[in-house]
């Protein structure tokens, strides 16, 4: 699908403020109303505007520590991959699986209510997973910028 | 924390954070609860702060990112560098989609996202390399992606 200047305006306010009615959306991106609900309709079908999601603060939840897990698996286990991560995704607490291509293979970011249910998670959910070569820890301290936007 | 959301503010987290834009009617219809009802719980949960906001979800390479990396970023002189300066500056690169500060084998972990690898090698030696204090950065190229619901229950 052909992107244009015009589309990459209105999402580029969208993203800035996502509430924004289509009145004022379009306002602000320099277009009508109709062509500008026409243009976030194409973007929806073509696949380009995914739709909105609601942004979740989990320390109000009472999950006040969140851990990144850098995995290394064992590569001379073929399906290594395929079975850590269908046993990871059903871990509650693990709200992100990515995987790399470098010195990491797979990264968890993990939520736990405190340290020590931390410690409690890593040792039952985290080291029982299958084929792990290797894992390190970082420990979010702060988020100082998270708006995922892109560059439009 | 006076307010124990239950389990019906849980499904409310559960459909908001796949679909914001959804309607308090259309979801009260959902879970088998008036449209007033609905909208008062999700009130609630902006007002409490657990529903911070929303993200507008893009596919990136559909939008010509193809390339997204992740950076770990370890600081070179510590005590002289000031962290404030360090972070106003790595924010604000348009490129840049996320910053934590995190503790462990690196002090911050960075997401960029690029055009292609030589564009993302543009942003590495213009924009990263030459902000205040950068010691060693190491790289990994991401391959895939699973966001989750998470402990929603």
């Amino acid at each position: 699908m052909q992107i244009t200047d015009a589309d990459r305006r209105i999402l580029r306010q969208l993203q800035a403020e996502p509430t924004l009615t289509n009145a004022e959306l379009a306002e602000r991106a320099g277009t009508n109303t109709a062509t500008c609900a026409r243009r976030l309709e194409r973007m929806r079908e073509g696949g380009s505007y995914l739709g909105q999601r609601a942004v979740i603060d989990w320390a109000k939840l009472g999950y006040e520590v969140e851990v990144s897990l850098r995995v290394s698996l064992d590569k001379t286990v073929p399906r290594a991959f395929d079975e850590f991560m269908e046993v990871a995704r059903e871990i509650p607490e693990v709200v992100e699986l990515q995987t790399f291509l470098g010195q990491v293979d797979v990264r968890l970011s993990v939520l736990a209510r405190d340290m020590k249910h931390y410690q409690q998670l890593y040792r039952s959910k985290i080291l029982t997973l299958p084929h792990i070569a290797d894992i390190e820890a970082l420990m979010q301290v702060a988020e100082i910028k998270s708006s995922r936007g892109l560059p439009l | 924390m006076s307010f124990q959301p239950d389990e019906i503010d849980f499904a409310i987290l559960r459909a908001l954070s796949k679909d914001a834009t959804i309607s308090a009617g259309a979801l009260g219809r959902r879970l088998d609860l008036s449209q007033p009802a609905t909208w008062r719980r999700i009130r609630r949960l902006e007002q409490e702060g657990i529903i911070a906001g929303r993200r507008v979800a893009l596919d990136a390479e559909a939008l010509g990112f193809g390339v997204t990396v992740f950076l770990g970023i370890k600081l070179a002189t510590k005590g002289r560098v000031s962290l404030d300066d360090f972070e106003r500056a790595i924010a604000a690169i348009p490129e840049v989609q996320s910053v934590q500060h995190v503790l462990g084998l690196y002090d911050y972990r960075v997401r960029v996202v690029a055009r292609d690898i030589a564009d993302f090698e543009r942003v590495l030696r213009r924009r990263m390399m030459n902000l205040p204090g950068v010691g060693n950065i190491e790289a990994n190229v991401l391959l895939s992606e699973e966001q989750l619901p998470g402990p929603l229950q």
